[in-house]
């Protein structure tokens, strides 16, 4: 196992706010492992305590066997770590940085290049450049340059694709994927449900709870409620229909298509088209869907929170 | 309702030095209508929003919102829009009260007017026992919530929301979605930047920039017929992909 | 070793890329040598007086030239009626009237007693006390005059001699002051900011999750800070010495090892203040408000230590300020060696380490 965590807990304020309610879970070795969640989840804090930062008020947790508290300073020499904000040098450039992280983990890039080569070259035309001066995209990749370029056991990136536009999402996660042959772990959060797909196993956390954990697949077919999907020229009104349908349960747009569950498991889509038709919704079409991660999470939401 | 367009651009143009960061886009919006402004990082939607709610002046082409000239009339549109972004919106430190006044004073709401505005607003989003409370001890969804409403306080027919759900929930991020619904069928006219691309689709219309330029602008329903995608996701990236420029 | 090379260098790269802060380093001493050498005097140089004298006899007259004549004074106001005086002073026109009694002359040769009465605007007390000094010194150098060889039988001479600093400079007084001012504020406040800096925009949780020395962090962090503090140094004493004409007395190597010793402590209160606090505008905060007022206070480079009420005088001993003013003042005023200020260096030595120490233990391996 490369990650084990044990019943984490973790209060700030005096134990008046509560960021990681009893958190387990284990990660393998070259493992590609997501915390996916909102604001507020617990995922940063989660993140501090895995690398050292932060002191958990109880629980137990190992990186590649170095337990987080006696082990720290073997964490801190082989683990990669990409905070949540942007924290390279903004006066320094895109080379000084790197050489600077390259040194402080007591290696050279040179020695190191091979692993970042791919990432590097995107870069490597603003190499001179201030690192403040760069886009989003630009600086998420100069970040993971410099978290990966003393070759770290563990990646832990925290919410690296957040802010960035679905174009330099899809290449940031793209990356990894070239990492995979190198065996490298990684432990990723993010707000956005979709990139849940791009995981080996994910965890899905809300509140400081984990509601789930396993393969995307996995969850998606343990889901036992049925959920059609509806679709209309009308969304608006519909889904407001829907909030007062006797046998729905919840209604959520979904782009163009509305997520409808129904109370009642036995309701075939024929009989909830029908009833929209009576109710004078003419132009409304009823299928069934496979739930994707976000029914999946809404649903537990509602759990979580007593609904 | 009047059915003038609300944003009428036509030509609109930004420069800076050699760099063109807007370059000749063209639209109208229209009353109670969600227009979707998408792009990647970069492609000059700060910019273009800037331009639009009274903050930069053009460099050259025509735009008129909410029946002001972009050109000599800033002052005006600023007063007659509402504007929201993820970034910044409330107040921590002050409380759900002070902040809603303080926000309405800025509009020019004074008095009784701003008094009723304000238990309006209080009640619609059931925070009347709230309402002394600091928003710093809201949670996120509501703090969104809030600072919609007080961006609508001065009743704008036009407001901008920029990438106003980032991070929430899914649920709350659709709750919002409601909110704008609503707003949208009193007919005021919504200027919506995102980063979820299912959000793209609630929008009656959609515009996507790429390297300065509107590169497709439609009902996201015609969008994905055009380019034979599945989803809006498909149809950025395949326009986005393209683009030539870094951010 | 290489490490610490890269830290450098990299803090290096900061604060020369920073060029406006760079700046207000290398101007801000020049400015304050400026201001206190040129504006800010508080030597008095003619000021205006008013003369209060019903009726002027020959006496007057002459001794009412000799007080124009002299460079402390310029009489811009002849008065008649003491009514005028309230006024003179209120419309802020002079800060000093000489009144003179009727019939002056008369009561000299005759009584050979006549009275003159110096009446100063107190406002500043400082400047009133020295004006009525120096009016006292005219008076008195005119009376001598007047008795020429013919000595009064029990005449008590009293002769004043201004050791080391005979012309009053106030340079003598301000020039260690300044230096002592801008190191206490350089050192500490660049340096715990710059520390702050890197908490504020989260590069610090970088350096902390990996295996570099937290002790490497925050020298490297002062370093750069020590040189240009040592080139202020340089700046100052060029300036005292080419530009207010102040001779340096003592060995300059000596003063340049204080100074150099001063400068470590400064930066390890710096270090001690950044690893106690947050944000950068607190550090900044408890710089100038927790260092900078006391120092200023507590030198006794504006008031006297020993005029202080006693308590006042014991506090300020923990302020290391006031060391490096009085060792600045023994060698470059007084030009005395090592030996005299033995006492102060072992003060300061004591208080960088103790300093240090604290800063050091004090250096989170964590976050909060």
């Amino acid at each position: 196992m490369s990650l084990i965590v044990k019943n984490i807990i973790k209060t700030y304020d005096k134990g008046n706010v509560l960021a990681l309610d009893n958190v387990s879970f284990e990660v393998k070795q070259g493992e590609r492992f997501g915390i996916i969640g909102p604001d507020g989840a617990g995922k940063t804090s989660l993140f501090r305590i895995l690398t050292t930062l932060l002191l958990a008020d109880s629980g137990v947790a190992s990186v590649c066997g170095n337990d987080v508290v006696l082990g720290f300073d073997k964490i801190r020499r082989i683990s990669g770590y990409m905070p949540g904000k942007f924290s390279l040098y903004q006066d320094l450039s895109v080379e000084e940085n790197l050489n600077f992280f390259a040194t402080v983990f007591g290696t050279t890039v040179a020695e190191n290049m091979h692993l970042i080569k791919d990432i590097y070259v995107q870069i490597e035309p603003f190499k001179d450049r201030p690192a403040g001066k760069l886009s989003g995209g630009m600086k998420q990749k100069l970040a993971l340059c410099c978290a990966l370029i003393h070759e770290p056991k563990i990646l832990f990136l925290d919410e690296p694709t957040t802010g960035v536009d679905p174009v330099s999402r899809k290449e940031f996660w793209d990356m990894l994927d070239r990492l995979k042959s190198r065996n490298i772990t990684i432990l990723v959060s993010t707000p956005y449900m979709d990139e849940a797909s791009r995981c080996d196993r994910i965890a899905l956390m809300q509140t400081g709870k984990i509601l789930a954990i396993d393969t995307l697949d996995n969850i998606i077919g343990s889901y036992k409620n049925k959920v059609f999907g509806v679709e209309t020229r009308q969304m608006h009104q519909l889904s407001q229909f829907f909030k007062t349908h006797k046998a729905v349960h919840s209604c959520y747009p979904f782009g163009d298509t509305l997520h409808v569950t129904p109370k009642d498991a036995l309701l075939t889509s024929i009989e909830l088209e029908s009833s929209c038709k009576s109710a004078g919704f003419q132009d409304v079409k009823v299928f069934d869907i496979v739930p994707n991660i976000e029914d999946i999470f809404m649903n537990l939401m509602g759990q979580n929170n007593g609904i | 309702m009047s059915k003038e367009a609300i944003i009428k651009t036509q030509n609109l143009t930004k420069s800076f030095g050699a760099f063109t960061a807007v370059d000749k886009i063209s639209f109208e919006a229209m009353p109670g209508e969600i227009f979707g402004f998408l792009g990647a990082n970069g492609a000059g939607k700060t910019t273009a929003m800037k331009m639009l709610s009274g903050l930069l002046k053009p460099s050259s082409g025509t735009a008129s919102v909410v029946g002001f000239d972009v050109f000599k009339q800033s002052e005006m549109i600023k007063k007659n829009i509402g504007y929201m972004s993820q970034k910044f919106s409330l107040y921590d430190d002050l409380t759900v009260e002070e902040n809603i006044a303080f926000f309405g004073g800025i509009y020019g709401l004074r008095g009784d007017v701003l008094k009723l505005a304000q238990m309006e607003l209080l009640e619609r989003l059931q925070l009347m026992d709230q309402s002394k409370k600091l928003v710093a001890s809201l949670p996120l969804g509501w703090k969104q919530k809030l600072s919609f409403s007080v961006a609508m306080i001065h009743k704008p027919r036009l407001v901008f929301l920029d990438e106003p759900t980032g991070g929430v929930d899914p649920i709350t991020r659709r709750q919002f979605w409601e909110m704008i619904y609503e707003a949208a069928e009193n007919g005021v006219t919504i200027f919506v930047t995102t980063h979820y691309m299912d959000e793209a689709e609630y929008c009656s219309r959609v515009s996507i920039m790429v390297d300065g330029k509107i590169a497709a602008m439609d009902t996201p329903r015609a969008l994905k017929e055009q380019f034979g995608a599945k989803n809006m996701d498909e149809v950025f990236y395949t326009l986005a992909r393209g683009a030539k420029r870094g951010e | 070793m290489k490490t610490f090379l890269a830290f450098v260098l990299k803090e290096f790269q900061h604060v020369w890329r920073d060029k406006r802060s760079l700046f207000i380093l290398i101007a801000m001493p020049v400015m304050l040598m400026f201001i206190f050498g040129f504006a800010l005097s508080n030597e008095v140089k003619n000021s205006n007086i008013a003369i209060l004298c019903p009726k002027p006899d020959e006496e007057v007259l002459s001794l009412i030239e000799k007080i124009d004549q002299s460079k402390y004074f310029t009489i811009n106001k002849m008065m008649h009626n003491p009514n005028e005086i309230e006024n003179y002073f209120k419309q802020n026109k002079g800060k000093m009237v000489i009144v003179f009694e009727n019939d002056f002359a008369d009561k000299l040769q005759h009584d050979k007693l006549a009275n003159v009465q110096l009446i100063g605007d107190a406002t500043d007390p400082n400047t009133a006390t020295t004006m009525i000094g120096y009016a006292q010194g005219i008076i008195a150098d005119y009376q001598k005059s007047l008795l020429g060889e013919t000595n009064l039988p029990y005449a008590i001479q009293v002769e004043t001699r201004m050791l080391y600093n005979p012309q009053l400079l106030s340079a003598y007084n301000f020039v260690p002051g300044v230096m002592a001012l801008i190191l206490t504020l350089l050192g500490t406040m660049m340096t715990s900011v710059s520390i702050v800096k890197e908490k504020e925009f989260g590069s610090m949780e970088l350096l902390l999750v990996s295996p570099v020395k937290p002790i490497m962090v925050i020298f490297s962090k002062a370093l750069p800070y020590a040189l240009l503090c040592f080139i202020d140094v340089l700046i100052i004493l060029l300036m005292a010495r080419y530009v207010l004409d102040m001779p340096i007395r003592g060995n300059i190597f000596l003063l340049l090892a204080m100074s150099v010793l001063f400068i470590f402590t400064t930066l390890s209160l710096g270090l001690l203040i950044s690893n106690s606090v947050d944000q950068q505008q607190v550090a900044m905060f408890i710089s100038l408000v927790g260092l900078m007022m006391p120092s200023l206070i507590f030198s006794g480079f504006m008031f006297p230590i020993e005029n202080m009420p006693k308590p006042m005088q014991i506090i300020s001993n923990i302020v290391p300020t006031k060391w490096y003013f009085e060792i600045l003042k023994s060698v470059m005023v007084k030009g005395l060696g090592f030996s005299y200020i033995w006492k102060h260096t072992l003060i300061l030595v004591g208080m960088t380490a103790f300093f240090t120490l604290v800063a050091v233990r004090k250096f989170k391996i964590r976050l909060s």
